[in-house]
């Protein structure tokens, strides 16, 4: 008999979605069962659309995940895996048979993900066992100079939006002579619709630490910040546990491993500001100041933290540097396009089927990213746009999914490549919305230093705000496009300087929706509120009530068996009736 | 009360960029920061009230007014907004009896925030009520969510 263990998917997605049951579940029944197997906790494995969920490893290397599970399907999965079979039923993906969701990790590729969903990231030994600090022990017996020499090689770039290459970035910071030096591991992902960094922070805290030792022992620090977002609280108490048997084995604190290499490693919550993303503004906020960015230079590799050198990388930066040490510079920059090396981490959301988390290598097309890792759409919709780069960046239509994920191509589009959100869009989504949606974002995270990016965000709102009511008028999207620009030249920090971008990509790609609004007074996707009416056919209406019991305000009346009729003064327009009706009998004007 | 206050500050002695972290702890013990709360600390540690007014507005974390018992946060992420979050503060603000400008109930019962990402973006359009997670919402299901929530809680 096979020694089999049992993982739970209990990273915040797995647990939002129920997984806590089926942990309880599985613990009850191993208890009360003879089975043998092993329970255990793991994080997120990235198939976020399909928890909560469990995987089960047997020591014959087997693999089989099953997901949307329900406590009442446990009992069978075990009875057939105790009998030596793979149950069929709820099984998503298999390493050994054909399983509907197998495709899902054909194209990817996982080096930042690839702890994720595999150990327990709360024990140790579980991280050490798969070479965990091996890669630090090989960087201590390079010079620092060494190392930075590797990370330049593997053409590593900055995996927080910019692209900045890490390497030089280093350097800088080595270059600059002093006796204190800081890192900053920067963990503030503010970005709607990313969660990248959340699931590598939970599901693999030491690999972002040893990953900051290095680079700590490379430029010559010996103090550092784990900035983190105060709204991901697991990934902070996971990065607390982590830090504490670090320092127990010797990998954190004095004298790392019997060098004379010292580093200290604190976390510093975050206290809810998107800008704080900003280095510069991050550093303001880690130093217990308002988190307003200030001019860069000086760069904080030459003043940083309390004016002293400090080299910040991003979650998923840092999370690379291991694998670049322990196999080699040359095998990174093997993955990718020329300029962009290695892979990247997305977060598929929105109307995508596959949501959840995957990691593909760089070169890779858009519509292989949506097609064939994302599974498509999740409704009869079809595709109408993908938005990337969150709210510095753009939306990126159908006619422009033979783009490849590489930094520069992606610029080209008016997008950026960004941290990694990737929210797809269709026919449903009001492409003038969602740029106000993100307008509404940034304007009220504008910390209000720069001018233009303190009342040019906010007219610019408010031209959205007529236009999706309505009142706009033709002249209008000069004004935005005017005001787009001026924001983009005479903004300080990279949130005014790509604040603008998802009304110019929407404008450049969407202007037909623009001018609907404008000139139609008419929203195409039926989202704009005060351009629509909802309307009971009354041909249609067999009078089921159906719509007058989902009704949130209690707006429709009629007698049963008999037209019914919507009241447009109370009406909310929340859609419920017409999702609710089987007839077809509610009409969107 | 502030002799609890004084535990606090004591632990961040002589230590840098202490500020938020205090302000962090104080609101967590006591639920929000008010204006005695913000002097005393003031005196405790010497920095200007101006200066921890500064602060404590420039993050949305800070609460300077009493919340609700129970927190409801809407998630207001793009994910969550183009599967109709709209919709979804609508139905709770009318469940609530909430106006258009209020953010916590007569009762005291529940505030609700509106916050930028939940992280769980799979289950679309989102809410958590202090730390359980709905998702997958309509704006039909509000009014059982927020009953079946008010027995727990009466019962729990």
């Amino acid at each position: 008999m096979a020694k089999v263990q049992i993982k739970v998917g209990m990273a915040s997605c797995g647990l939002a979605a129920g997984a806590q049951v089926i942990y309880d579940e599985v613990k009850r029944i191993l208890a009360e069962h003879d089975y043998g197997f092993e329970l255990k906790h793991t994080a997120c494995n990235g198939m976020c659309h399909v928890e909560p969920l469990i995987e089960v490893v047997t020591d014959e290397g087997s693999d089989a995940v099953y997901g949307n599970l329900e406590s009442s399907d446990l009992l069978s999965i075990f009875d057939t895996l105790k009998a030596g079979n793979i149950e069929h039923s709820k099984l998503i993906y298999s390493n050994k048979i054909d399983a509907p969701e197998n495709y899902l990790l054909e194209s990817q590729t996982r080096i930042v993900l690839r702890n994720c969903g595999v150990i327990d990231p709360v024990l140790i030994d579980e991280y050490i066992a798969r070479e965990g600090y091996s890669a630090l022990k090989k960087a201590l017996q390079m010079s620092g100079e060494e190392i930075i020499e590797t990370i330049t090689k593997s053409g590593l770039r900055g995996r927080g939006g910019a692209g900045f290459p890490t390497g030089l970035k280093w350097k800088f910071a080595y270059n600059n002579k002093s006796d204190k030096k800081y890192v900053i591991c920067n963990a503030d992902e503010g970005d709607p619709g990313a969660f990248m960094d959340r699931s590598v922070l939970e599901g693999d805290p030491h690999g972002i630490i040893e990953g900051m030792i290095i680079g700590a022992y490379a430029i010559g620090a010996d103090e550092g910040y784990l900035y983190v977002r105060a709204e991901y609280p697991l990934a902070i108490k996971h990065l607390n546990i982590a830090i504490k048997q670090a320092e127990e084995r010797g990998f954190l604190g004095d004298n790392i491993l019997g060098t004379d290499f010292s580093f200290h490693l604190h976390i510093k919550e975050g206290a809810g500001a998107f800008v704080c993303g900003e280095e510069t503004a991050l550093m303001a906020s880690v130093e217990g100041k308002r988190g307003m960015p200030n001019l860069r230079p000086p760069f904080p590799a030459e003043s940083g933290l309390w004016q002293y050198p400090t080299n910040i990388n991003n979650v998923e930066t840092w999370a690379n540097i291991t694998w670049i040490i322990l196999n080699g510079a040359e095998e990174f920059a093997k993955l990718g396009t020329e300029k962009s090396k290695g892979t990247k981490v997305f977060a598929l959301a929105g109307k995508i089927r596959n949501s959840g988390l995957i990691e593909v290598p760089m070169g890779i097309t858009l519509q292989d990213v949506i097609y064939k890792v994302g599974g498509g759409m999740k409704t009869d919709s079809p595709f109408k746009a993908v938005q990337l780069g969150g709210p510095s960046g753009g939306c990126v239509p159908a006619s422009l999914l033979d783009t490849i994920v590489d930094y520069d191509s992606i610029s080209q589009t008016g997008a950026i490549m960004g941290s990694g959100g990737m929210v797809v869009m269709d026919y449903e989504t009001c492409m003038v919305d969602v740029a106000k949606f993100f307008l509404n974002f940034t304007q009220n995270e504008s910390c209000g230093k720069c001018t233009f990016c303190r009342i040019g965000t906010k007219r610019m709102l408010e031209i959205l705000e007529k236009i999706t009511s309505g009142q706009g008028v033709e002249e209008d999207i000069a004004i935005l496009e005017t005001l787009s620009e001026k924001i983009i030249t005479t903004s300080l920090c990279g949130l005014g300087q790509t604040a603008p971008n998802p009304v110019l990509t929407t404008l450049r790609y969407f202007r037909d929706e623009y001018e609907a609004h404008i000139i139609d007074k008419r929203c195409p996707a039926h989202v704009c509120s005060d351009l629509l009416t909802y309307h009971i056919i009354a041909d249609k209406c067999i009078g089921c009530t159906a719509c007058a019991r989902v009704c949130p305000v209690n707006c429709i009346s009629g007698e049963v068996k008999k037209p019914h009729l919507i009241n447009q003064d109370s009406c909310i327009k929340c859609g419920s009736c017409y999702k609710a009706c089987k007839f077809s009998a509610i009409e969107i004007r | 009360m502030s002799a609890n206050l004084k535990e606090i500050v004591a632990k961040y002695h002589n230590k840098k960029g202490t500020l938020i972290p205090i302000l962090q702890e104080v609101q967590r013990a006591q639920g929000f920061l008010s204006r005695e709360t913000i002097k005393t600390i003031s005196e405790l540690t010497d920095i200007k009230v101006a200066e921890i007014y500064g602060v404590a507005t420039f993050y949305s974390m800070f609460r300077l007014k009493a919340q609700g018992k129970y927190t409801i946060r809407i998630c207001k992420g793009t994910a969550c907004h183009v599967s109709g979050a709209k919709t979804i503060l609508e139905a709770l603000k009318d469940t609530l009896n909430l106006g258009p400008d209020d953010d916590t109930t007569e009762d005291n019962l529940f505030t609700i925030l509106e916050v930028a990402c939940l992280g769980c973006c799979s289950l679309a359009p989102v809410i958590m009520i202090e730390d359980k997670t709905y998702g997958k919402l309509t704006s039909a299901k509000i009014p059982e969510i927020i009953d079946a929530f008010k027995k727990e809680v009466n019962h729990g």
